[in-house]
């Protein structure tokens, strides 16, 4: 039995189609597992981040509040948006413009402790650059805070 | 007042590309000679134009005229004269007039070589890159004025971005605009033929030529970027899928499909609508790449103070040019017939698939890149896509492709016979698969990761070696006079397609194998990695022109025998106080030692990272070779004899009627 031209072709585009199914479905996977979301100070405060799966955190860096260790690579310092605070632990060398009372992303998880062990401290390019996730979350917290601010006034 | 007269300049420019834009469009379709023959002087003044403006901007930066705002806040008077110059390209504002002038070039680069041309096609071509032309200088103007003066003038400029100080700051832009904007010309021919009717092979040869520089030169600027990233930023990384890198790379790919798919459009007639499609997203993601840069929606070392009027200028531009050209091509190419007939297993097939599969992987690095932008656009929440995702990705994408990169060039056009490339490809498979095995253990330990990687490459180089073999029997003469008669087009090829196969052993060697290590050291610790050991010798203090600096002092050995002394730097900037880590490389062909300051501890000793590469300067080799490749088939033959072919028939048309 002999296949027409025709229906030779629709098998190849069928098969094109398939390879292509596939290929997006893969693409897709892959993008939904390596996602990275965005946790505020104040969001991990209120257990809204994830256990052992690794997210971001943005804020100030608070005043003072840089540690070394003795092995001269651990450091401890807090990441701040106002509201709320988060110890993190973080083991490496810190980029070049990481200032306490600047703005600082970092990757990692959260420990068992209760601290934020980053793997990666981002290292942002110019100093009167604030990182827009670092922004957000102390713009978010001031927003909170005006808000119950508000809603405290109306009670009293 | 020389700033004045750039921004007069500037004002001229935008009215002479107003008229480039509108009348030789009209005239090429009215059939008015005189509408188009106005095209190429108006081109050349347009571009005489932004040249006065680009010299005038260049001088405010170089003599250090800080009543101009965008001068004070970009240079400073103890910053070296080479950066004080490529200081005019530092800001969002110069880079937008580089932009623009790099148009131009082009722009007078078409129109200088395009004498074998139709008028009408010449008239469309640059009708095009006026509107565009148009709309990027309304740009400047309206949102980013680079001529801005300050009142009072500054005392002193607020300085380079110290990470901008550096010999990349004055090659890597202007090679990655002389890319990002080349594409603007594969777009006009495009839009053109569209406009004209006239989607034959003669449009993919016009073009070709065109395409392949500007793709050689966005090639170049890639590499130098992730050079220069490299070696500045501290941390040895060469690729960090960032955005702005995205946004670079996606015109790459897509341009990369446009090569190939443009030889089939020439070569036998086919694809054309398709490769119309092609040259028309390459330049729209060139278009892309340029907003998300330069509108301040990505937070990296290119993104510039944010001004939304800005982003919203480009988006809308980005959505008319996007917009119109696919509707012309909506409504245009279904009248555009199929072209010659071919095979399922043939050479037209392998170089379609190849068009897939780098088409998805633009697809994929598109998704990764914008979707975060997405979300945060629509307030639903920060997240981000890191390196993991493109990683898994592009490995499963580009295998196929390294493997037809093998089969295509042999198979034959229209109709292949599987039997017989078999036939052929045999022993190139057994050697790739046996090197492949066998070679990571003179590394030191076998990884199947790297034999993976080893696995690719090696068979790049054995098909590519079948291939040569192939072409230089059955002529006469010895091996080099057979080799030399073959066309530099097809050389072309086989540098660009070996420096994939460098670049891929680049990267595997460099996964596989490299040691990066984190360590505290005080005056006299040791460090061992990749067999060479470093002793940290203390630092002292050093001045540089515009810095002070704290240099580190590393005596490496290895086996016992001293082999150099390196000198990491921690700079601060005396304008801004900015630190800056400046890393110490010895590069050598087999891997790169490259230590860089962390901080200072306490008692003298210093964090410090000290790495170890290998094969890393194969990744940069690898981009070379794929560009020189690229210029090595525009020196073809071919291209020259065809112009001044057509040179004489248009001459000798004109003087018969």
């Amino acid at each position: 039995m002999t296949i027409k031209p025709r229906h030779r072709r629709f098998l190849w585009i069928g098969a094109g189609v398939a390879v292509l199914a596939v290929a997006v479905a893969l693409v897709l996977n892959a993008f939904q597992s390596n996602l990275v979301f965005f946790f505020s100070p104040s969001d991990i405060a209120e257990n809204r981040a994830p256990q052992g799966r690794p997210f971001r955190i943005g804020g100030l860096v608070e005043d003072r509040s840089l540690k070394r260790e003795a092995d001269g690579l651990t450091v401890r310092f807090n990441v701040t948006d106002t509201a709320k605070t988060i110890p993190v632990v973080y083991t490496g060398i810190l980029p070049d413009l990481f200032k306490e009372g600047k703005g600082v992303v970092a990757q990692g998880k959260l420990g068992p402790d209760g601290a934020f062990h980053a793997t990666e401290v981002l290292a942002k390019h110019d100093e009167n650059y604030m990182p827009p996730q670092a922004a957000d979350a102390v713009s978010r917290a001031h927003d909170k805070a005006a808000m119950d601010k508000a809603a405290k006034t109306l009670k009293n | 007042m020389i700033p004045e007269i750039g921004q007069f300049a500037l004002i001229l420019a935008l009215l002479l590309a107003a008229i480039q834009g509108t009348l030789p469009l009209v005239g090429a379709g009215k059939r008015i000679p005189a509408w188009m023959a106005l095209a190429r002087p108006v081109a050349q003044g347009q571009f005489l134009f932004v040249l006065v403006a680009f010299a005038c901007l260049a001088y405010a930066f170089v003599n250090s005229d800080f009543s101009v705002l965008n001068v004070a806040t970009n240079s400073n008077s103890q910053l070296p004269l080479q950066y004080r110059f490529a200081a005019t390209w530092g800001s969002h504002e110069g880079s937008m007039l580089l932009w623009v002038f790099m148009l131009g070039a082009w722009t007078v680069a078409v129109a200088l070589k395009s004498r074998h041309l139709p008028d009408e096609m010449v008239a469309r071509v640059l009708g095009v890159m006026g509107l565009v032309a148009f709309g990027f200088l309304l740009f400047l103007l309206l949102t980013s004025n680079p001529f801005d003066r300050l009142f009072p003038p500054a005392a002193d400029g607020r300085d380079l971005n110290p990470l901008l100080q550096d010999p990349g700051m004055v090659f890597h832009p202007p090679l990655l605009y002389m890319g990002y904007v080349g594409f603007s010309v594969a777009f006009a021919f495009a839009i053109a033929a569209l406009i004209g009717g006239r989607l034959d092979a003669t449009w993919a040869r016009w073009s070709r030529p065109w395409t392949t520089l500007a793709w050689s030169f966005l090639t170049g600027g890639i590499m130098l970027g992730s050079w220069w990233a490299y070696y500045e930023l501290g941390w040895g990384g060469w690729w960090f899928w960032d955005p702005v890198e995205n946004a670079s790379f996606m015109p790459w790919l897509i341009g990369t499909a446009l090569i190939h798919s443009l030889a089939v459009t020439e070569k036998r007639g086919t694809f054309k609508a398709w490769t119309v499609l092609l040259a028309i997203c390459a330049f729209s993601l060139s278009l892309l790449g340029t907003f998300l840069v330069r509108s301040g929606v990505l937070t990296s070392v290119h993104a510039f103070a944010t001004d939304p009027r800005r982003g919203v200028f480009i988006l809308a531009f980005l959505a008319l040019v996007i917009g119109g050209s696919l509707v012309l091509f909506a409504t245009r190419a279904p009248k555009v017939g199929g072209g010659g007939r071919f095979e399922a297993v043939s050479r037209e097939t392998f170089l379609l698939a190849n068009n897939v599969l780098l088409i998805a992987a633009a697809g994929s690095v598109l998704l990764g890149t914008l979707y975060p932008l997405f979300l945060d656009a629509l307030n639903l929440g920060k997240i981000s896509v890191g390196p993991p995702y493109f990683d898994t990705v592009f490995v499963p994408l580009m295998t196929p492709l390294v493997f037809l990169m093998g089969v295509g060039p042999l198979a034959r056009w229209k109709e292949a016979k599987l039997p017989d490339l078999w036939q052929r490809l045999k022993w190139a498979l057994a050697v790739s698969l046996v090197t492949a095995l066998l070679l990571p253990f003179a590394a030191g330990s076998w990884k199947p990761l790297v034999s993976f990687g080893l696995l690719l490459a090696a068979w790049i180089v054995t098909t590519t070696f079948v291939n040569v073999r192939e072409r230089s029997r059955g002529v006469r003469g010895g091996i080099v006079a057979q080799l030399a008669r073959q066309p530099r087009s097809y050389w072309g090829m086989i540098v660009a397609h070996l420096g994939i196969a460098v670049f891929i052993v680049g990267v595997t060697m460099v996964k596989g194998y490299e040691t990066e290590r984190d360590v505290r050291m005080s005056v006299g610790d040791k460090v061992t990695v990749g067999g060479y050991t470093l002793r940290f010798d203390g630092t002292t203090e050093a001045t540089g022109p515009n810095y002070r600096a704290a240099r580190g002092a590393f005596e490496v050995s290895r086996d016992g025998q001293h082999v150099t002394t390196q000198f990491p730097e921690k700079r601060v900037y005396n304008a801004g106080g900015m630190p800056m880590t400046e890393a110490a490389i010895r590069s050598t062909p087999l891997g790169d030692l490259y230590v860089s300051l962390g901080e200072p501890v306490d008692g003298g000793a210093w964090s410090v990272r000290v790495y170890h590469k290998p094969f890393i300067t194969w990744i940069w080799g690898g981009c070379l070779l794929m560009a020189l490749g690229g210029l090595l088939a525009l020196s073809d033959r071919r291209y020259r004899v065809a112009m001044q072919r057509e040179a004489s028939a248009a001459g000798g048309a004109t003087a018969r009627s």
